[in-house]
């Protein structure tokens, strides 16, 4: 029940109203992806392989792990005898389904790459407003241990790590999110510094605010499209070096059916001519990865209008 | 200048410490790291002797202080396999590493300036259209990916380009026979052109992008409008003003491209099965084979950090403003 008021239940929008409602960044932003055709379709692709991932396994056909020796290395769109198709995409070296394994793989590359992104992402941006605002020596050690990060070529940091540690979903993700960090706490930092010379913070210190209440309400959310253009295209990498660490046999354990990992597993096959258990998993990757990766271009020219066309 | 390079040298000791307390820290992460060392079923005495071996019932800090004096006389330690120094066994791959690293680096920046150069200067025709759909594919696609395609393709069904195999030219380079190395160059080209695409596709398509767009932004300057109402050539002020201003944010990246084509080369040689560092590494993870893991990551950095400092020095000649900072 809501209790009668003069003034409308949110208390926003004025009863009279003189100017037209503001069109909100939601509205802007979808007028500007409908009329961009190729983002549209590659929003609708990543919805569709999000889709998939999610209510995988209800609409996958086989059990991605049952194996069939008798019906291994069966090439796609082979018709049974009876006019059906057991196995759309084909079968595998051990006689698994393709397309469920498609399907359920769609959930680890999907999961990963949005999750290391999230942690990289956030202990990016907690260490750079940190050494941003704080300068001096929170600054020096942040920046230092971000130097030496940068120091390692990410992979062999990635493979030291998994070898120790063993593989494991939670250990890749946690792996390739704190891989992240660097770039965020760069970015951040420099934003950081340049915003908090500015007037309103000023004014926020002088009505008491706490150095958190600053960079909680008056830094982050001033600082933080440029570093949400990058995340977009960072969860792209992360796909791509989770896919490259699977293929290595560092990913998740080889019960768990992964797009780097089918295709790790195809090269033993290649040579025998299975073309297919090569080519589909590699198409799944690069329309994920291309599809994110050109929503990040529009994202970048939506928030930035002069960067567009660069 | 020398305050700056004083500097740089200094940051480059620090990151150098770091890397090596890292990779001597990462063994220890997963607590007594004997295990990664013994088998299954080895009994407790087994175990207790082994750590005694290899020096773990020390303190940590005695450990590292013998990791890094080790580390200054070039001991990593020996191989759990071979039981030959670490060391040697990465030393005897780098040169077929760095041939195929050097042949993409070359691929991926040489192809790549002249490509976004011509695409920033026909802005929005279709072939800058065409080179940037390209570009956008060309880093999305997964490079172990491409590389089992071009195998699949060009190498089995088309037959154009052999598929694995490798005739070594550092390597008789390094030991003085140059006319050897001189001969070897035509048939070490054919086996490194796959490999080679296919670690280099993705640095190119980046490349590209980034080429075009330090151009476009030089183009809109005052002083390329200035040189081109002198009545100078497109030529001239494409090439002599623009590209050379352009060059500085290009020449950044030239290290960490060292560092994004290593991560390629780790995947590319084993599809390949290139005699290299890189598959070196993937043997070495499958064998749980630690010491030789640790001493190609330790001996990668190390490329890396020198390559990075050597980039710097170069960025401070081409940009003088950087001097100043």
């Amino acid at each position: 029940m809501r209790k009668p008021s003069i003034m409308p239940a949110n208390g926003a929008a004025p009863v009279v109203q003189i100017m037209p409602p503001p069109i909100s960044e939601w509205t802007r932003a979808r007028r500007s992806l409908v009329q961009a055709k190729i983002p549209l379709l590659a929003l609708l692709i990543l919805l569709l392989i999000a889709l998939l991932a999610f209510i995988g396994p209800q609409i996958a056909p086989k059990d991605p792990n049952r194996q069939s020796l008798i019906q291994r290395l069966m090439p796609p769109f082979k018709q049974e005898s009876d006019g059906t198709t057991q196995f759309p995409l084909g079968t595998d070296g051990l006689g698994r389904d393709v397309l469920s394994r498609l399907i359920y793989g769609a959930r680890v590359s999907l999961a990963v790459g949005l999750v290391a992104v999230l942690i990289g992402g956030t202990i990016g941006v907690l260490a750079g407003v940190a050494a941003g605002f704080f300068g001096g020596v929170v600054d020096d050690v942040i920046m230092r241990l971000a130097d030496i990060q940068l120091g390692f070529p990410f992979i062999l940091l990635a493979i030291m790590v998994l070898v120790v540690l063993g593989q494991g979903v939670v250990n890749l993700i946690l792996v390739l999110g704190v891989g992240q960090w660097v770039t965020y706490a760069r970015i951040a930092r420099g934003a950081t510094m340049a915003e908090r010379e500015r007037d309103h913070i000023a004014a926020s210190r002088m009505i008491g605010a706490t150095d958190l209440h600053i960079m909680r309400v008056s830094i982050v959310p001033n600082i933080i499209a440029p570093l949400i253009v990058i995340a977009s295209f960072n969860v792209a990498s992360v796909i791509l070096s989770e896919a490259s660490l699977s293929f290595l046999g560092l990913g998740v354990p080889p019960t768990v059916p992964t797009w780097g990992g089918m295709l790790a597993e195809s090269r033993d096959q290649l040579l025998g001519g299975s073309w297919w258990l090569a080519v589909f998993p590699g198409l799944c990757i690069m329309f994920t990865v291309l599809s994110i990766n050109i929503l990040g271009d529009w994202l970048r020219d939506f928030l930035d209008p002069r960067l567009r066309g660069r | 200048m020398s305050a700056y390079l004083v500097r740089r040298l200094l940051q480059s000791f620090i990151v150098l410490f770091g890397v090596t307390l890292l990779s001597f820290l990462v063994l220890h992460m997963a607590g007594d790291p004997t295990y990664l060392y013994v088998s299954e079923h080895a009994t407790q005495a087994q175990i207790a002797s082994t750590r005694h071996l290899l020096g773990f019932d020390r303190s940590l800090t005695d450990q590292y202080l013998s990791y890094m004096s080790g580390l200054m006389r070039g001991d990593l330690g020996n191989s759990l396999r071979s039981k030959t120094p670490a060391l040697n066994l990465v030393m005897d791959r780098l040169p077929a590493t760095l041939e195929l690293t050097i042949f993409a680096m070359v691929i991926a920046i040489a192809l790549a300036i002249p490509i976004g150069i011509i695409s920033a200067t026909r802005r929005g025709t279709p072939t800058d259209g065409g080179i940037m759909v390209f570009a956008m594919l060309g880093q999305s696609i997964p490079s172990f990916w491409l590389g089992l395609m071009l195998l699949l393709f060009v190498g089995l069904q088309l037959k154009l380009l052999p598929i694995s195999g490798h005739t070594p030219v550092l390597q008789p380079l390094f030991e003085g026979h140059i006319a050897e190395a001189i001969q070897n160059i035509p048939q070490a080209l054919r086996y490194l052109m796959l490999p080679g695409i296919t670690i280099a596709v993705f640095s190119l398509s980046r490349n590209a992008r980034l080429v075009r767009s330090s151009m476009l932004e030089v183009l809109s300057l005052d002083y390329v409008q200035t040189a081109r109402s002198k009545g100078l050539s497109n030529r001239v002020v494409i090439v002599r003003h623009a590209f050379r201003n352009a060059l500085v944010p290009i020449v950044t990246i030239l290290g960490l491209e060292f560092g994004f084509l290593l991560s390629g080369v780790v995947v590319t040689e084993t599809v390949f099965s290139w005699p290299g560092v890189g598959r070196l590494v993937f043997t070495a993870i499958n064998q749980r084979d630690i010491p030789v893991v640790q001493a190609s990551v330790v001996v990668f950095s190390l490329m890396f950090i020198l390559l990075n400092l050597l980039v710097d020095l170069l960025y401070v000649r081409l940009d003088p403003r950087i001097r100043l900072h």
